[in-house]
């Protein structure tokens, strides 16, 4: 196992201070490894979260090389080659779980704006003291630009959120955590190969929620209710000024709409295996308010706005990937883990083959599938080696 | 249940275009065209006929003919439809035909579709007052759908035509115009 920095370096470098894990403690557990605390409700912070992935490492005896960079994979003869920063290793099979998430994604206008005002991403982003006092622009209503918006309109600045189209959650649902729903009903054990549009599917954004003890919906209604100032999709950049969609409603309405056909079928689930009596009676939430009159306009080199947090997305990095298997969207391509090209394997995708694949409990079904894949063309098609070596590689 | 209804969309050649131009992003390059030609006052006359798609132009079965004009009420004398009316026809016949093709593929049987369309226009930008904008300062567009499925249903129907919708998207967002003289 090839790792570029340390142990579950992402979660050491790539993440704000106040993160904690969007699964409750209960549900963040890995084969072997199970919460042991005394909060199985509560969410693990990021220094929590490297102490899970390095206990499990230790468990495993899993063989990582930390401070291994891969700078390139290529086809060779019996296999792949593979340049990193410690040396050259030739692998019969590679595992590529390097992420989804490898750089954020920003729109071509960022640069285009103004120098007075401060550009970070959620990789820069830590807390903030590191902002000027004054406005800031978040731009993206997943889980991070809520998130970022909260935690930015507590510190006292005026707050505008951009909002795109996005997926709406409340934390706890008739007394239980959603993500327990998700989990009972089985919408996160649906299969790749069942997902009705599985391009639509893999691309959902991550949903409205945060970890905190005090188990808070974080949705737009919440930010509005602190004073968060919702705005339409950033469209573009033209003479200093942000221009934002004017289809705020439709995204809130989609968003509200998409809400309840999953509450209703949480429901359904409940009805059908008897354990209605078990939680509290369903509810149904207040739709999205919108602002009454939007703002479609926003100069930014009025002062109103000193910083702007692209919580935009993340992209996948295959820079080190000389193996034609990238789309032109930069989306690898694979059927259900299994890469175009011989011996050469995915983890840890979005949908890559189940709908709970990027949280930490997916990984283990996908893991098993995966692997029992790699080992049969190992044991029936893979040419052998040209110096005889047998190794498989996971990059991750 | 898809099969079984029909709102006169044929789905399925939508939905094997869609996969046809995902592997020819070229092919889904449109140019659509319009030429006016001033006849009098405020009065234009715009025809529409060709354009460009699928690598090749294109022609519309026959050619059809637009009259812009102003109403008495702006000194005009009103031989057609004011030019921004004609973008509530856009929007309103755009997000109708996705409802229906929206309808079709969710397997949803139509029985009316009724769309009113009000844009509320400050018309002291288009006279000369700077701090009014020129155009529409909001739009609103009411339907009242007659159909076999719940309200929930038909509302998202109606979700799904605007983010599918290029009209709603031109509207809402901006586009770059570049205007030239020859």
């Amino acid at each position: 196992m090839l790792e570029r920095g340390e142990l579950a370096n992402s979660w050491r470098r790539e993440r704000w201070d106040s993160l904690r894990l969007l699964t409750p403690n209960w549900q963040s557990r890995l084969p072997g490894v199970l919460y042991e605390g005394d909060d199985p409700d509560g969410y693990m912070t990021m220094a929590e979260v490297v102490e899970l992935i390095g206990r499990f490492a230790t468990g495993v005896r899993a063989p990582v090389r930390t401070r291994t960079n891969v700078t390139s994979l290529r086809r060779v003869d019996g296999g792949y080659a593979v340049t990193t920063s410690e040396g050259e290793i030739d692998a019969r099979t590679v595992v590529v779980a390097s992420g989804a998430c490898n750089q954020p994604t920003l729109p071509a206008f960022a640069g285009a704006l103004p120098a007075s005002v401060q550009q970070l991403t959620p990789f820069e982003y830590r807390n903030p003291d590191q902002l000027s006092d004054g406005g800031v622009l978040v731009v993206g209503a997943s889980a991070t630009g809520v998130q970022l918006a909260a935690e930015l309109s507590q510190s006292g600045r005026p707050v505008t959120l951009s909002v795109g189209e996005h997926v709406r959650l409340p934390r706890t649902y008739r007394c239980r955590d959603v993500l327990w729903w998700m989990e009972a009903s089985g919408v996160w054990d649906q299969r790749y190969d069942e997902v009705e549009d599985l391009t639509r599917a893999r691309r959902l954004p991550s949903p409205q929620l945060v970890g905190t003890p005090e188990r808070t919906t974080l949705d737009l209604n919440a930010l509005a209710a602190t004073g968060v100032e919702l705005v339409g999709r950033w469209a573009s950049a033209r003479d200093g000024c942000a221009l934002f969609s004017g289809g705020l409603r439709n995204v809130l309405s989609l968003a509200d709409l998409k809400l309840n056909r999953l509450l209703d079928g949480f429901d359904e689930w409940a009805r059908m295996s008897g354990l209605d009596a078990e939680f509290d009676p369903p509810e149904r939430y207040a739709p999205t308010a919108a602002p009454r009159s939007p703002r479609w306009r926003v100069d930014l080199r009025s002062g109103e706005i000193r910083t702007v947090i692209w919580a935009t997305g993340f992209r996948p990095d295959y820079r080190w990937l000389d193996v034609p298997v990238v789309n032109a969207k930069g989306q690898l391509r694979h059927e259900g883990g299994a890469v175009d090209s011989p011996g050469l394997y995915a983890l840890g995708l979005p949908l890559l083959r189940r709908r709970k694949s990027t949280f930490i409990h997916g990984i283990e079904d996908d893991a098993r599938e995966v692997v029992d894949e790699l080992n049969r063309y190992l044991m029936n098609g893979a040419p052998s080696s040209t110096n005889g070596r047998r190794r498989s590689l996971a990059r991750g | 249940m898809a099969s079984t209804i029909d709102n006169g969309v044929n789905v399925q050649a939508l939905l094997e275009a869609r996969e046809a131009l995902a592997g020819a992003p070229e092919a889904a390059q449109f140019t659509w065209r319009a030429s006016s030609t001033w006849q009098d006052g405020v009065y234009s006359r715009t025809t529409i006929q060709n354009f460009f798609g699928l690598g090749e132009e294109q022609s519309h079965k026959s050619e059809t003919v637009f009259d812009a004009d102003h109403p008495e009420v702006f000194a005009a004398e009103d031989r057609g439809i004011t030019p921004i009316e004609y973008l509530l026809v856009g929007l309103s016949s755009c997000l109708t035909a996705g409802v229906a093709a929206v309808a079709q593929n969710r397997g949803i049987q139509l029985h009316s579709v009724e769309a009113t369309v009000e844009g509320n226009h400050d018309i002291r930008g288009i006279l000369g007052d700077t701090d009014v904008r020129n155009g529409y300062n909001d739009i609103k567009v009411t339907f009242n759908i007659d159909a076999d499925a719940s309200p929930e249903e038909i509302e998202a129907l109606v979700a799904q035509s605007q983010k599918r919708s290029a009209v709603f998207d031109a509207l809402t967002n901006p586009t770059e115009v570049t205007v030239a003289v020859v």
